[in-house]
């Protein structure tokens, strides 16, 4: 299988009162197409921060970042951001739906930069609400939801636009047991069904599992 | 889903405190109106004189008269086209409330010199003739339901006894500015009536209305009519009718600067509080602007989404201000004497004025926190505890 994200030497400092403080030392990773990738490592090892410069939301001190031979790291912030919009769907910790929108308007969100007409989002949001599992329930709230139910809605959003990579932080990191587990089968499912690559950051082992490559991070240094 | 239903949706999303900004909005746009509709009904007092008519007034103060013997040597300086003369007479009809300009003046050439004040030549006709008559503006005959014929009797106060006078004239006002309240009758009639009961007040007028050809010469005009009663026991002060009302209503004067002041000083604060309302909404959405960013929402649509929000509440605020001027100038129009503004209704101005200062306190609000949104870096927005 040939690599779908190439990181190459990559370095990130943070700069404090004129200290630079190092985050990530040199980097180099490859992460092939249809890889359920586990990152893991301590707090405050870098996970985010890597995690970050993947996704595109955030740009190194130095070194490159191939995404199917796109050096991101070379894009303006207007270029990376239409390349985030269709090249990567994001699932965070804490969710970060939109409290005023539905269901199916979060999940339509990503949907309103693009071209698609009004039945093609339908079509599409559908899909996803069907692929997490919510049709029941697309005109409730975020405040109406339990957690696992945010989640996957913050999961459909994320496959909405169909991108390349899925890149999650912490999905289950504020979850019960139960409602992690069905986060993982189902992004299991988004990797295996629908051939995802998936970058997932995770302290919990049980999370570990179902990946198909783990790596781990040290005070910036993958090891 | 559209832009535009998510930025209602965050517009309203804590009813209580849009409402209240909104609530503020309106009054302010209110009590903009109001002031400025006093401020304009004030100005277009002022403006609704001529040009072309000097006032000549005793030098000390208008309410010391004039004499009589005056007349004719006004009427003798070089480019004095017409002279005519009027008396404050005030008095009281029906009650002390009723308050509308009462004068006497010369009935022969009034009506020359206040081309304004329409009335038909048939009636003017009768007025000239009947001593004991009187012509009223049209908005007097309406308010008093007054018709041709009807006696209005007035108790004098400053020319003392009871009077009688019979409507033989309603003019009607020919710009909208012309004040249509005025009541006027014989000088000649009242000037007979104090002959006898107190001769030495005989005589006496209030002031003189000097019609000039050349607008542009009552400088030079009102220097020469002065000089000919400079060092005689009545001095004069002549000037231009526009200078002439201003003085007369100096004293309103400050109060029209301060509601002028005070009607920008309200659409500043109302600022400070929309602004204070979209800096807190939008502090309380740096997470979700940097969600929105990271799915790939640019700068434009942030800046679309932010200053859409604060249209939003500005342009309700704005509408429903507005809408709620008209009645209230409606109303306040109804309280005010009439005749004290010749004119008092909502300028076109007033509401573009009012319309462009909602849009721009709505359009200035959204500046800061659409500055902050832009220069938010993603990975700052998340990391950011509200
Ligand atoms: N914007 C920033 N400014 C300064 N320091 C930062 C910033 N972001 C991260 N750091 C620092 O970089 C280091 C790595 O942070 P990062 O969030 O990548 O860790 P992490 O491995 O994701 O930790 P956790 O498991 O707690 O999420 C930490 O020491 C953190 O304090
Ligand atoms: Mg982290």
């Amino acid at each position: 299988m040939p690599a779908i994200i190439e990181v190459k030497n990559i370095s990130k400092s943070y700069t404090r009162d004129s200290f630079a403080i190092p985050v990530l030392n040199d980097i180099t990773l490859d992460i092939e197409e249809g890889e359920f990738f586990c990152l893991m490592g301590p707090s405050g090892s870098g996970k985010t921060t890597l995690l970050n410069l993947i996704a595109g939301i955030d740009k190194p001190t130095s070194g490159n970042i191939f995404i199917k031979d796109t050096d991101i790291t070379l894009l303006n912030e207007s270029s990376l951001a239409k390349w985030r919009a269709s090249n990567i769907g994001f699932v965070f910790q804490f969710y970060n739906l939109i409290p005023v929108l539905t269901a199916y308007e979060n999940i339509e969100l990503p949907l309103m930069l693009t071209h698609l007409s009004k039945a093609e989002k339908k079509q599409h949001v559908e899909a996803a609400l069907n692929v997490v599992g919510l049709t029941d329930r697309m005109f409730h709230y975020p405040k109406q939801l339990s957690g696992g139910q945010e989640q996957r809605v913050a999961i459909a959003r994320a496959i909405v636009t169909d991108p390349l990579i899925l890149v999650a932080d912490e999905p289950t990191g504020d979850l019960d047991k139960n409602s992690a587990a069905e986060i993982l089968i189902l992004l299991d499912r988004l990797n295996k069904e629908f051939k995802k690559t998936i970058l997932m950051v995770t302290h919990d082992p049980h999370a570990a599992e179902k990946a198909s490559k783990i790596r781990h991070l040290d005070k910036g240094d993958l090891i | 889903m559209k832009i535009l239903k998510l930025i209602f949706k965050n517009a309203f999303r804590h009813k209580l405190r849009s409402f209240l900004t909104i609530l503020g909005i309106a009054i302010a746009v209110i009590a903009f109106g109001v002031l400025r509709t006093v401020v304009t009904a004030w100005y277009v007092g002022v403006e609704a004189t001529a040009a072309n008519r000097l006032v000549t007034r005793q030098a000390v103060s208008f309410i010391f008269p004039l004499p009589y013997t005056y007349r004719d040597k006004i009427q003798q300086v070089p480019g004095v086209s017409q002279v005519t003369f009027a008396s404050w007479f005030q008095g009281v009809y029906i009650d002390k409330n009723q308050f509308f300009a009462r004068f006497s003046c010369d009935a022969e050439t009034m009506f020359d010199v206040y081309p304004e004040f329409l009335l038909s030549k048939k009636e003017l006709e009768t007025f000239k003739r009947e001593q004991n008559s009187c012509v009223v503006g049209e908005d007097i005959a309406k308010q008093y339901k007054l018709k041709i014929g009807d006696v209005m009797p007035i108790e004098g106060d400053i020319y003392p006894g009871k009077w009688e006078f019979v409507i033989r004239g309603i003019y009607r006002p020919r710009d909208k500015t012309t004040d249509a309240t005025q009541m006027l009758f014989h000088w000649n009639y009242v000037n007979e009536r104090m002959k006898k009961e107190t001769p030495e007040r005989a005589g006496d007028v209030g002031w003189y209305i000097v019609k000039i050809k050349d607008p542009s010469k009552s400088g030079i005009i009102s220097k020469q009519i002065d000089d000919l009663f400079k060092n005689s026991n009545a001095e004069t002060k002549t000037e231009s009718e526009r200078a002439f009302a201003q003085s007369f209503l100096a004293s309103t004067s400050a109060i029209i600067t301060a509601m002028n002041i005070l009607s920008f000083v309200i659409i500043g604060i109302i600022l400070l509080v929309l602004g204070n309302t979209m800096i807190m909404s939008a502090r309380e959405r740096t997470r979700e602007y940097a969600v929105m960013k990271t799915i790939g929402f640019s700068g434009s649509h942030l800046i679309g989404l932010i200053m859409g929000e604060s249209l939003v509440i500005s342009i309700i605020g704005g509408a429903l201000g507005l809408t709620l001027t008209f009645p209230l100038i409606k109303g306040l129009e109804q309280v005010i004497p009439k005749g004290f503004f010749p004119v008092f209704e909502i300028e076109p101005i007033t509401i573009v004025l009012a319309a462009i200062a909602a849009l721009s306190i709505g359009v200035l609000s959204s500046l800061s926190p659409i500055q902050r949104a832009l220069k938010m870096k993603i990975v700052e927005g998340f990391r950011f505890v509200g």
